[in-house]
């Protein structure tokens, strides 16, 4: 299930967008954060909507893994949305109820908002899912490089996050083995009272630590016996092409900009 | 004689929460181009021994000298890439996420140019036959592949010598054999000194030369031969003779004439089959 989060978000496809240097989608997505705050008519919150799909249709993602992503967002764009309802009161009243009055004000920002935030969820799955974990890993380190000169262990974080997410699948594996090693003691995961499955998740999770610590230790004589003594002097073999592709698309993005600035009221 | 990379001599070396020395005055040299079989039950010293060969433990006593270099803290560096280890669990030593990027790790620390790096891990990949997996990651491979991975992210830092750390013990038979002969290969075409440490007496029996480890000293050296002769020793050390050995001496027993040990099945069956005897 956990596997599924994590990995199953990465949706392989020969795409423009998969083909991106991860580093140029890195900073599509920041620029595209902070821009989607400019837009606040319909004129600007149309470009930025026209954008986002082209993007989407540009990767050739199903429409499904899309959905899958949006779905345990829904409810807070939904009640983003109500409460944007009830309580702006702007423009003409549209509807009255009793004491409920829903103004014209409250409708156009409700939508808006819960637009911006539905861009938002699409423009960021799309980075996660036409980027493996270790592209966005790769494109961090780099991005982050200049951050080195105040002691900021960029090299360090880059190789913690490759070796969790090289150990992730191992350690699922693991963690179904004791599972059902103790299932075979008696142990009961998926019956009970809640507090009596909380329980048994303690055997679970203390055999998994010791194992992972012993894991640990061993990968680290392992990384010391080849010759592993921190960033110094290292080289790096997978390598980032930035093509023409990338500086068109963040041109693109210059000239969104721009236009947000120049058409929003 | 040979010529000798690697030497120990009077090593000792202490763990600081045991009071037994766990290498206790070890002596001996190690010739170029052999395959050796260090073997010995647990807490017979032999995994210290490998850790103070690449340099992860430093003895407190004695001298160790590899390829001509004595071994300290300034040369360690150095001697990392002339002697490569692969260790036991084939898991705990996968660093990439793929299979390229594991081999390329050692490199990588090495600051090994990316043009060159890139021939290395193809180069090494395809010695060990693993160069279709390139971008598969490890928990896809059975762990002789992985094993496999090690020995190429050895071999791409183009070392002298390879040790064995218990290196096939968490495999099964065909994994196992996989491993051996990759290694086997390998220790010919570019003239390589193998240490196998283990306390599998059938890998032992293959090598040139086994020294067998007891109690933090050096028990016996010898050829596997001669080490199999002494059969009641071995087993009240602690050690599993091999089956072909067993099987011969069981004959022996029955009061037919074996002329030597059989350390390998190939030699026994041969045996059964040329002699004529009846029980």
């Amino acid at each position: 299930m956990m596997e599924k989060m994590i990995f199953g978000r990465y949706v392989p496809a020969d795409s423009i967008i998969h083909k991106m240097d991860p580093r140029s989608k890195l900073m599509i997505i920041f620029l595209f954060v902070c821009i989607i705050f400019l837009a606040n008519n319909w004129v600007t919150y149309a470009l930025i909507g026209i954008y986002t799909f082209l993007m989407l249709g540009m990767s050739r993602i199903p429409v499904r893994f899309l959905y899958g992503g949006l779905k345990p967002v829904l409810w807070l764009v939904l009640f983003t949305l109500v409460l944007q309802l009830f309580f702006t009161k702007e423009g003409a009243i549209l509807f009255e109820w009793g004491p409920v009055k829903i103004y014209e004000g409250g409708v156009r920002m409700g939508i808006f908002i819960s637009l911006r935030f539905f861009f938002l969820i699409l423009m960021t799955s799309l980075l996660t899912l036409t980027t493996t974990p270790i592209e966005i890993t790769d494109g961090l380190e780099t991005l982050l490089h200049p951050l080195k000169k105040i002691r900021f262990p960029v090299h360090e974080m880059a190789l913690m996050m490759s070796i969790s997410l090289r150990f992730i699948p191992t350690l699922m594996q693991e963690t179904d083995k004791i599972m059902k090693a103790q299932i075979a003691r008696g142990v009961e995961f998926a019956s009970g009272p809640f507090k009596e499955r909380i329980k048994a998740v303690i055997p679970l999770l203390i055999p998994l630590f010791v194992s992972s610590f012993k894991r640990a230790e061993e990968l680290a004589i392992a990384m010391e016996a080849r010759g592993y003594r921190g960033g110094e002097g290292r080289t790096k073999y997978r390598q980032l092409s930035w093509r023409m592709a990338d500086s068109l698309q963040l041109v693109v993005l210059v000239v969104l900009t721009i236009l947000l600035f120049l058409l929003r009221s | 004689m040979k010529e000798s990379i690697v030497s120990l001599k009077g090593v000792s070396f202490q763990y600081d929460t045991q009071e037994r020395y766990a290498l206790n005055n070890v002596t001996f040299d190690i010739y170029d181009g052999e395959w050796l079989a260090i073997v010995g039950h647990n807490g017979s010293g032999k995994s210290t021994m490998a850790k103070l060969l690449i340099g992860l433990q430093f003895p407190q006593a004695g001298e160790i000298t590899v390829c001509g270099m004595p071994l300290n803290e300034e040369s360690i560096w150095d001697i990392r890439t002339k002697l490569g280890m692969v260790f036991q669990n084939p898991d705990n030593q996968f660093v990439g996420t793929t299979v390229q990027d594991d081999v390329a790790f050692g490199l990588e620390n090495n600051g090994i140019p990316r043009d060159e790096m890139v021939q290395r891990v193809e180069d090494s990949l395809r010695k060990v036959k693993m160069d279709k997996f390139l971008y598969q990651e490890p928990h896809h491979l059975s762990g002789g592949q992985k094993q496999r991975v090690a020995i190429a992210g050895v071999l791409a830092l183009r070392p002298s010598i390879i040790i064995l750390d218990e290196a096939t013990s968490m495999l099964d038979p065909r994994g196992r054999e996989e491993v051996l002969e990759t290694v086997r290969l390998l220790k010919e075409e570019k003239s390589l000194t193998v240490i196998s440490i283990t306390h599998d007496l059938e890998e032992a029996a293959k090598a040139d030369r086994i020294i067998v480890m007891n109690k933090g000293e050096v028990f016996r050296e010898g050829t596997p031969e001669e080490i199999f002769s002494m059969d009641e020793q071995l087993i009240q050390l602690g050690l599993d003779i091999p089956f072909s050995v067993k099987m011969s001496k069981a004959f022996r027993q029955k009061g037919i004439d074996f002329s030597k040990h059989y350390l390998s099945e190939e030699e026994l069956v041969t045996e059964l089959w040329t002699s004529r005897f009846s029980i």
